[in-house]
């Protein structure tokens, strides 16, 4: 190996939040490489981009709606992340959430109590929370990968919603298209304010912040989800029990991106459409870790994904890129996120001297 | 190689080897002659083990010169040290278990040595010259640990062999099965062939040994003749001047028994592991019981039955108590509260978690004693208990904040067993308190321990250091083959006596099998 990696005996601690920002900065120059090289004006593209979207009320109320989803998703997925169980089933479990609230709704489609939208939003939780369950069930009980199993879960929940939306919850009154009835109002979540579409979801997701928040940084049992996630082997022997602790962090996990999938169908869309989700559910993935795991951390990273999910449509519209822009940038700040964080943990080093030694040596260096 | 006669065999001249953020070795000099006995002494951590990678080619130094047999050279890889007659033995063995002896010794030394039917006829021989007994048919798993390391030396004396270098090779072995090492060693040297012999045991280095180098903290501290040396002048060398180094501590018998193991039976669900046959024991308050035996022999089982890693079916539950009570099927945490402390053998990964810091580690076990309410961790009293370990059992660190991956072994295991023993536990188990822990915070460790059994706790420690038992313990016994001599006052039996019982030679009320 001609570039080596070696350990480095000390972490510099801010370095390790600098490094999201960095790796912003890394972003906007590949970006500003990417829009030359496409003959774009990169500086009014970089406009277009991430200013242009958010220079008015409605603006920044759509980039609460866009991040809200985004949110919840990664809050949850930070729990389990932080149990080092690699949950990549978001997207399924909000795609479950808005189907069980979505049939829910259309069940209640009459009733005007308030008490409707309470059952919706239990409704999308809950079953947000059983499709993470049955994550959690095959790898307690058959020791099943858990980013196989939740990937592929991911698929059948989207082509659940996609039957149930060209089948039973389709609209009878509604042209054959694939979308069922509008919700009745009761199940609607509450606008807060009358211009734009920022919804009532903003109070859940604020609770859920906290409550992640207290869980993993005060409560004893985010410690045991951490002490799980770091050192399996001392969790055993202190007898924190794993398999409560897996279903504990799939379920929290599931249900906030349920809740975050019902959100969306009681919120601004207000009926059950294919297209809940543009990946919030996989962006979250990025938006967890962009956030370091913590919740303060992933606001601010959620705020930025939504905004280049925004970015992305407006330039879209006015400079006719493609779509595979807001996927690109996404990429890109992983990407340099990951490569900053191994260079925090890791001095990369040029070895000329040594370059023709190969890995045969090594191997024999260890009969 | 053409050499003059005179030039010794091996020549380190200002050997440094540097690890990110790490000075491993700091300028060693070091010279063996032809069929010298050397020592190279120090404790874990002192750079012994860094030397010899370089000596044997796996890892390069980063300055100095080696000369063998008086011509500068660098030691490309392992391959060629082998080829210039160094072997070597470590201390972890590298052999195929599902394999036999000579196919083993075939697979170590390449394609050009033959087939293992080729080479059977030929490990016989060296095996018989040496007095080590060895059948090459034989499946490794089926040998003894001694065994395994006569595989190893035999493999290094197939070829014609001028330096052997031996990585602590009785820290696996019975006193006895060391002796006849002993005796296969000096017959080598002998023969003109060269030994370095790691260690950091004392006794044995003074009867095999003609010199000895010491290493501390990466530097050479000074060369001896081990058999002028007592063993305080040595110790001094390898660890500096600490307390302690010379102490013994009065004999007591305990009191009513705490911990009860009754006829305990466990059948390893892991082929070559070790299962557990009728282990009968008994702590009482207020007394130390020593665990003798080599590794292997079914410590790790045991203990993962006491703490309750591995529990037994509700219906066996009788078969471990404390005071009077039931545990054996129930978890770590409901036999803490029953009044169980544990300090595992493992520090980092087991005991303690790496990545967290000391705060974090002292909740880690002591989580019953007030620390959580209301599902809230109250972290100011976490953290004044561990201010309070740091403070009581003089832990070096910069801070409570500091990780536990960072703290050296001693301090770490001095934090560990002070987090265990400030929750006045009734009964504390402790694996291998002291096992790569230098001198002074051994003894530390020690004094902690007898304080805590005169204040009336019931201690039992699983060792293999067979001289910090005797020195500690009030009684004693060994495990081998998971089954358990009976125990004996400390002060009525001899360490050849133990040595017996750790190769398996007492009398159990069950029926004997090996496992």
């Amino acid at each position: 190996m001609l570039l080596s990696l070696e350990p480095r005996g000390q972490q510099s601690r801010p370095m390790l939040w600098l490094s999201p920002l960095l790796a912003a900065v890394l972003t906007l120059l590949s970006g500003v490489l990417l829009f030359t090289l496409l003959g774009h004006d990169p500086l009014q593209t970089l406009h277009t981009l991430l200013i242009a979207p958010v220079s008015d009320w409605y603006g920044v109320s759509e980039l609460l709606v866009k991040a809200l989803p985004i949110l919840l998703c990664a809050l949850g997925l930070a729990v389990a992340y932080q149990a080092r169980i690699w949950n990549i089933g978001a997207e399924g479990q909000l795609l479950i959430g808005a189907l069980a609230g979505s049939a829910m709704a259309l069940q209640l489609i009459d009733w005007e109590s308030r008490w409707a939208l309470a059952w919706v939003v239990l409704a999308g939780t809950c079953a947000g929370a059983a499709w993470a369950g049955l994550t959690a069930w095959l790898r307690t009980q058959f020791n099943a990968n858990e980013i196989l199993t939740s990937i592929m879960l991911n698929y059948i929940a989207l082509n659940l919603l996609l039957f149930f939306v060209h089948g039973p919850l389709k609209d009878p009154a509604g042209f054959n298209f694939p979308e069922s009835a509008m919700f009745g109002d009761a199940s609607r979540l509450p606008l807060v304010s009358e211009d734009g579409r920022l919804h009532g979801g903003l109070y859940l997701a604020l609770l859920a912040l906290v409550a992640v928040w207290v869980l993993l940084h005060k409560s004893f049992l985010g410690f045991q989800i951490k002490v799980l996630g770091l050192d399996k082997r001392a969790a055993g022997f202190v007898g924190f029990r794993e398999k409560r602790l897996v279903w504990f962090a799939l379920l929290v996990s599931g249900a906030l991106a349920g809740l975050a999938g019902v959100g969306e169908v009681a919120g601004p869309i207000g009926q059950l459409v294919p297209q809940v989700s543009p990946g919030y559910g996989y962006a979250a993935i990025t938006v967890a870790f962009l956030g370091r795991l913590n919740p303060l951390g992933i606001v601010a990273a959620s705020l930025l994904m939504a905004l280049l999910y925004l970015g992305g449509e407006n330039a879209q519209m006015n400079l006719n890129l493609p779509q595979a822009i807001t996927q690109l940038f996404q990429g890109m700040m992983l990407f340099y996120l990951l490569a900053c964080d191994v260079l925090i943990l890791y001095r990369p080093r040029l070895k000329w001297k040594w370059a023709k030694r190969n890995a045969k040596n090594n191997t024999e260096a260890m009969a | 190689m053409s050499a003059s006669p005179d030039s010794p065999r091996l020549q380190l001249t200002a050997i440094s080897k540097r690890y990110p953020g790490c000075l491993a070795n700091d300028r060693i000099d070091l010279t063996i002659a032809p069929g010298e006995i050397r020592a190279l002494l120090g404790e874990n951590g002192a750079g012994k083990s860094t030397l010899m990678k370089i000596i044997y080619g796996v890892t390069q130094p980063s300055s100095g010169e080696i000369r063998w047999q008086g011509e500068p050279l660098v030691m490309r890889d392992p391959a060629m040290a082998r080829g210039l007659g160094i072997g070597m033995v470590f201390q972890h063995f590298s052999l195929f278990e599902t394999l036999s002896v000579a196919e083993n010794i075939a697979l170590a030394m390449g394609a050009d040595a033959g087939t293992p039917k080729q080479l059977e006829p030929k490990i016989r021989e060296v095996s018989q010259r040496y007095g080590m007994a060895l059948e090459p048919t034989r499946l490794v798993h089926s040998l003894s640990i001694g065994e395994r390391q006569r595989v190893e030396i035999v493999r290094c004396l197939m070829q014609d062999i001028k330096l052997l270098i031996l990585d602590e090779p009785t820290s696996v072995l019975t006193p006895q099965e060391a002796d006849e090492l002993f005796v296969t060693l000096r017959r080598l040297a002998a023969e003109g062939c060269s030994i370095l012999f790691i260690s950091h045991k004392l006794g044995e280095v003074r009867a095999l040994c003609q010199s000895a180098t010491v290493l501390r903290g990466g530097r050479v501290s000074g060369h001896c003749v081990p058999a002028e040396c007592s063993d305080l002048q040595l110790a001094r060398l390898m660890v500096g001047d600490a307390e302690g180094l010379e102490s013994s501590y009065p004999k007591v018998s305990g009191g009513l028994p705490r911990l009860r193991v009754d006829d305990l039976n466990w059948h390893n669900p892991d082929p070559f592991g070790c299962s557990l046959e009728r282990i009968r024991l008994e702590v009482r308050s207020g007394e130390i019981v020593g665990i003798a035996g080599v590794a292997g022999n079914g410590q790790d089982e045991l203990l993962a039955l006491l703490s309750g890693e591995t529990r037994l079916p509700r219906g066996e539950r009788e078969r471990v108590s404390i005071d009077a009570a039931p545990v054996a099927n129930l978890h770590p945490d409901a036999r803490r509260q029953l009044g169980l402390a544990f300090v595992p053998a493992e520090r980092l990964g087991h005991g303690a978690v790496p990545e967290m810091s000391l705060v974090d580690n002292a909740l880690l076990t002591a989580f019953g004693q007030g620390l959580v309410k209301g599902g809230l961790v109250q972290r100011g009293k976490v953290r004044a208990l561990a201010d309070e370990i740091i403070r009581r059992f003089a832990v070096k660190t910069p801070g409570a904040d500091t990780a536990a991956r960072s703290l050296s072994g001693g301090n770490l295991q001095k934090f560990i067993l002070g987090r265990e023993i400030l929750q006045n536990p009734k009964l504390l188990v402790a694996a291998h308190p002291t096992w790569g822990v230098d001198v002074g915070a051994a003894a530390a460790i020690h004094r902690a321990l007898i304080a805590l059994r005169d204040a009336g706790a019931a201690i039992l420690v699983i060792s293999e250091d067979l001289d910090e038992l005797f020195q500690i313990s009030d009684r004693i016994g060994a495990l081998c083959s998971g089954r358990l001599s009976p125990l004996a006052e400390t002060a009525q039996v001899s360490t050849v006596e133990v040595g017996r019982w750790m190769a398996g030679e007492f009398d159990q009320p069950a029926a004997a099998a090996a496992c």
